[in-house]
Formats: C-alpha cells, sequence, structure tokens
C-alpha cells in the first residue's frame, strides 16, 4: 500500500519539477525567471527589516523569539526601557532629529546657491569647485571621518567634539546630494523661461525669484528629502565627531546596543525612526507630485521613474 | 540677462565651506601622518609645513602592507571580501534592473518604489534586522534545523565571514541597483528592436547591444559601492565583531578609538585613500562626461 502510493507520487513529483522548470524557463512571454529573481530579491530586502519591526512589539524581554504581542510596551509603558522612558533612547531619538533638522536647514539653501553657481559660471574656477563638490560623494565616511575629528582636534580647535561638530559633518558630506539634485532639474528645465521672463521686462531679483525658483521648486524638495534621510541614516561621521553618551544618535545607539545585550526597544527606536521617514517620504511625494503637475500633463513620457524621485540620477 | 558675477557670489560659501571643511581637513591627515608624536603625553603634533616631515610613520604604514606582513593580510581579506560582496551584489542586481527596466511594464513604478525602500531604512537598523535573524535561536537557525538542512545550528554571529560578506551585499546592493537601473533606463530601445529585426535572437541582442551598452553604468555603480565596503568597520563589527574578521577600516577606527597611535591610523588612512584615489578618479571622470554631454 505505502510502497504503492510512493511510486504513484514519483511520477507526478517530477512531472510538477518539470512544470515549475518550464515555467521559469518560458521562452516565449515574459521572462518569468527575471520575474522570480526579481520579487525574491525585493522579499528578501524587505523581510528582515519587517521582522524587526515585528518584534518591537514583542512582549517579552527577547528578540529571537516570539512572545506575544504588546502595541506599546517598548515603545510607552515599560517604565525603564521603553524609548519613552529610557533617558539614552529618547535623547538619541531627540538627537537624530536635531542634527537631520539642522542639515535640511542649512544644507539646503547652501546647496541650492552652489548649484546655480556652479551651473552657470564659467572658467577654471568653476571647474575646479566642480570637482571639488563632486569629491565628497565618492570619499569613504571613514576617511570624511578620521579628517573631520583630526581637523577638529588640531587646527579648528576651537570647535570641540560636540553637536556643532556633527552639524558642520553632516552638512559637509548632504551639500554635494542637494547640488547634484538640484543641478539636474537646471539642466532639464533650461533657460527659456528666464529669458521670456527678462524679454517681458523682469528684473534680474524677479526672474530669479519668481520664475527660476518656484521652478525648482521640486528639486529643493526632493534634496530637503534625501538630506534628511542620509543625515539621519548616518553613523560613522556622527560617531566620530561625538561627544559621547549625549552626542550618541539612533544608529550610534544601535551599533553599541547590538555588541550589548539588546532589548526589543532598541528595535522600537530604529522603528520610530522608519515611521518617520516614510510619512515624511509620503508627504513629499504628494507635494512633489502637485509641484510638478502641468509638467505632467505636458507629457514628458521619456522621463523614467527614477529621475522623477530625482535623487538618483547623478 | 543676470549681473557679471552674481554666479561666481552664489557658488562662493559652498565653495569656502568644502574648502575649509573638507580639502583642510584631509590635509589635516597628511600633516598628523607625516607628524610626530609628543614624547611625554604621546599625542599625536601634525606637522603642517612639507619640508619638516617626519616619514617614519608613513613607512612603518607601508611596509606594513608588503605581502606577508600584518596590514598585507588585513587587505587581502579586506578585498576578499569586498570582491566577494561586489560580485554577488552584481550578479543579484543585474538580472533584478534588467527586469524592471525592460520588462515590468506596469508594475514599473511599483517595483521601483519597493527597490527603494530600503534606502529610507537605516543601514544600521538593517544590520540589526539580520543580527535578530542570525543570532543563536533566532528565525534563520530556527528555519534550517526545522528542515533539517543542518543538525547543529551554526555560529553566525562571532567571526563568520559569510556573515560579512552577507552584511555587506545587504547593506550595500540597493546602491548598486539604483544606478544600474537609471544607466539601463537610458538605453534606446530602438537599438535593440534593430538588432532584432536584423536577427538577433533576444540573447544575442543582450549579449551584443544591452550589455556593451550599460557597461559604463556597471562600472560606474560598482565603483559606487567598492569605494564605501573598503571603509566599512561597523559592519563586520555588528555582525561578526572578531579580528578574525577585521578589515581595514576597523584597523583604522582600532588606532583612533582607543588605540595607541593616531598617527599611524592616519598614515593608514592616507594610504587607503590613495588606493581608493585611483577609482574615484575614474568614477569622477565618467560622470563629468556624462554631465558634458547632458548640457550639450
Amino acid at each position: 500500500m505505502t510502497a504503492a502510493s510512493a511510486s504513484l507520487a514519483l511520477p507526478a513529483n517530477r512531472s510538477a519539477l518539470r512544470r515549475a522548470r518550464d515555467w521559469a524557463a518560458n521562452p516565449w512571454a515574459r521572462p518569468r525567471f527575471l520575474v522570480l529573481v526579481t520579487w525574491v530579491y525585493i522579499v528578501w530586502s524587505i523581510a528582515p527589516v519587517i521582522i524587526a519591526i515585528q518584534f518591537s512589539f514583542n512582549a517579552g524581554r527577547s528578540l529571537t523569539a516570539w512572545q506575544g504581542f504588546s502595541l506599546t510596551r517598548w515603545y510607552f509603558d515599560d517604565p525603564e526601557n521603553s524609548v519613552w522612558n529610557d533617558p539614552a533612547l529618547q535623547g538619541a531619538l531627540i538627537q537624530s532629529l536635531k542634527l537631520a533638522a539642522l542639515d535640511m536647514l542649512i544644507a539646503t539653501p547652501l546647496g541650492v546657491l552652489l548649484a546655480l553657481g556652479l551651473a552657470r559660471w564659467r572658467g577654471y574656477a568653476a571647474e575646479a569647485g566642480n570637482l571639488l563638490m563632486l569629491f565628497p560623494l565618492v570619499t569613504p565616511e571613514i576617511v570624511m571621518g578620521v579628517s573631520l575629528s583630526l581637523v577638529f582636534a588640531y587646527l579648528f580647535d576651537f570647535i570641540e567634539p560636540s553637536t556643532t561638530a556633527q552639524v558642520l559633518g553632516h552638512v559637509t558630506f548632504s551639500l554635494s546630494y542637494v547640488v547634484v539634485i538640484v543641478r539636474g532639474r537646471l539642466f532639464s528645465i533650461g533657460r527659456q523661461y528666464e529669458e521670456a521672463a527678462a524679454d517681458l521686462g523682469a528684473t534680474p531679483w524677479e526672474t530669479l525669484w519668481l520664475v527660476l525658483l518656484p521652478l525648482l521648486l521640486p528639486a529643493v524638495l526632493s534634496s530637503m528629502m534625501i538630506v534628511f534621510a542620509i543625515s539621519i541614516d548616518d553613523f560613522v561621521i556622527s560617531q566620530w565627531l561625538s561627544c559621547g553618551a549625549d552626542c550618541d544618535t539612533i544608529p550610534i545607539r544601535i551599533y553599541s546596543a547590538t555588541r550589548a545585550a539588546p532589548l526589543p526597544s532598541i528595535n522600537a527606536l530604529a522603528a520610530i525612526m522608519v515611521y518617520f521617514t516614510i510619512a515624511a517620504l509620503v508627504l513629499s511625494y504628494f507635494l512633489f507630485r502637485f509641484l510638478t503637475r502641468g509638467e505632467r500633463a505636458a507629457g514628458k513620457a521619456g522621463r523614467s521613474v527614477v529621475q522623477d524621485m530625482g535623487g538618483f540620477d547623478m | 540677462m543676470y549681473p557679471r558675477g552674481l554666479w561666481p557670489l552664489f557658488a562662493l560659501p559652498g565653495i569656502v565651506w568644502l574648502l575649509l571643511l573638507f580639502l583642510v581637513p584631509f590635509y589635516a591627515v597628511i600633516a598628523v601622518a607625516f607628524g610626530t608624536v609628543d614624547p611625554i603625553f604621546q599625542n599625536p603634533v601634525p606637522v603642517w609645513n612639507p619640508l619638516d616631515w617626519n616619514y617614519d610613520y608613513v613607512l612603518e604604514t607601508v611596509i606594513g602592507f608588503l605581502p606577508g606582513n600584518d596590514y598585507w593580510r588585513v587587505f587581502v581579506r579586506t578585498t576578499k571580501y569586498v570582491a566577494a560582496s561586489l560580485a554577488l551584489c552584481l550578479l543579484i542586481g543585474y538580472p533584478v534592473a534588467y527586469y524592471i527596466s525592460r520588462h515590468a511594464g506596469r508594475t514599473k513604478s511599483l517595483l521601483v518604489a519597493l527597490l527603494v525602500l530600503p534606502f529610507w531604512v537605516s543601514y544600521l537598523m538593517r544590520m540589526l534586522a539580520w543580527v535578530n535573524l542570525l543570532a543563536p535561536g533566532g528565525y534563520v537557525n530556527d528555519i534550517l534545523t526545522w528542515t533539517h538542512l543542518v543538525t547543529t545550528p551554526p555560529d553566525w554571529l562571532n567571526g563568520n565571514p559569510y556573515s560579512v560578506v552577507l552584511g555587506l551585499v545587504y547593506g550595500y546592493i540597493p546602491y548598486l541597483i539604483m544606478p544600474l537601473l537609471a544607466s539601463l533606463d537610458r538605453i534606446d530601445k530602438s537599438l535593440l528592436e534593430a538588432a532584432r529585426d536584423l536577427g538577433a535572437s533576444p540573447f544575442r541582442a543582450f549579449v551584443h547591444v544591452t550589455l556593451p551598452l550599460s557597461k559604463t553604468g556597471i562600472l560606474g555603480a560598482s565603483v559606487i559601492i567598492t569605494l564605501p565596503m573598503f571603509g566599512d568597520y561597523y559592519t563586520p563589527n555588528i555582525v561578526s565583531g572578531s579580528p578574525q574578521t577585521s578589515m581595514l577600516g576597523n584597523q583604522i577606527d582600532i588606532f583612533f578609538h582607543g588605540g595607541p597611535q593616531p598617527a599611524i591610523g592616519a598614515a593608514l588612512t592616507m594610504v587607503l585613500s590613495t588606493f581608493l584615489g585611483v577609482l574615484m578618479v575614474y568614477y569622477m571622470y565618467t560622470v563629468a562626461k556624462a554631465s558634458r554631454e547632458a548640457r550639450t
């Protein structure tokens, strides 16, 4: 009986295997093998993060075994270890947000001006400036961290390792991203709108303020978003310019926690960061759509989705 | 249309910022590497004038990189990890980018959004996620023992080189896929149609048209992730923490954070930057060429 069912199961099994192979190799329709790779990759890239967020809702203290659901224990309830009640975690959250906000406020205007200047100013000095601007994009963060910490220690020694030093470091590495994004937009809108405004009698100031700036707004918005994201994500620069526990950001907290005995509150802290970014992302996406609505209607079919979001078209 | 000197004026604050906080600090690394050490307090004394440079520390470091010496071993290990991670990233990333660029159709926006998602999750958070999964009693070992693939669950988090490579691939692959996708998107589809019309099979069209046209994209994207991987020290520290898997970045980190001699750390940083400088120059050359083409 059992032998018979086993011998029956075998060919069925084999044909299922062959069917799976034929399905993946299918030469006529869409390349299913690529579909498979793509979706497996996407699940693989997202699942660990979702599981980590899931453990921030663990009712127990474990990060590896699920002990029941608790919505708020590691966020608010736990009197000692929740993000809300542990001063170290709360401090890290505030420090991260503070750095990201200051970085955004300083790097965006500075970068927009630099982008305008470098895009329109011709000559050797501009070429050199352009080169200088590209370097921070490709310099490994550890090199920037070492050099900034040394310059603050031996040359600009009036700046101690502190929040100020961290902000200066963050602006230095985020500046170039703003320039690249804004400059891309600048090239794609061309100069005809400004020329039209000038022909119609606008002063240079009016042209800048009433024509160019509104046209640049989507790029400004994208760059603010990206500066916020890379600043909140940054670990290396924050660590090298840190003044100790008071300067700890969320990534620094996570780093030191993984090597001690972490509690789900560290996952909660990391998850809060994800909630913040997703909220900001959704908000800026709709703002972006709103700001570029005319262009979409006018049909810029050639532009890819990637270019639309602005950040990755270096 | 605009007054002369307006654009230089606009560029000035940003350029001054980068000079003071990017270029000068880099010179500080050089000054410390070629500097001396205070005999009493043992802290480094930078030497700013190239004529007074002290070559001892740099020489010592460079000798350390000769085959058989300490840094050589670390360098070889770092190169192995980076090469393995890069190869895996390309093997996974290229098909994904290719599919999304060529065949995704209406799902393209959704797929791109999902691809971008890891960008918005902190790198450290993503490493933490893997530490949770790989920990003893974590989901990975649960699955491995449940499917009877292994009898005793392996130790992932103490000096396991596979975990380090996994961490590097997981951490950096989004940064490879996005520029790759952008470069594949820029390929003129009519060239592929021409190849097909002239009788090339889909495979031949891919090998003779798509692949050569995406070469710059592949190289650029590889450089984008290779540079930070060479300077990485937190990934091996988080997923392994053992000296057996330490990379060049760890070596620098040790020399500065509680280590004996920042001067040697600075010399190491300098050597690393010189090595990576070649890659950087190549990358910036291609970027500059692309932006010149965009301008015309």
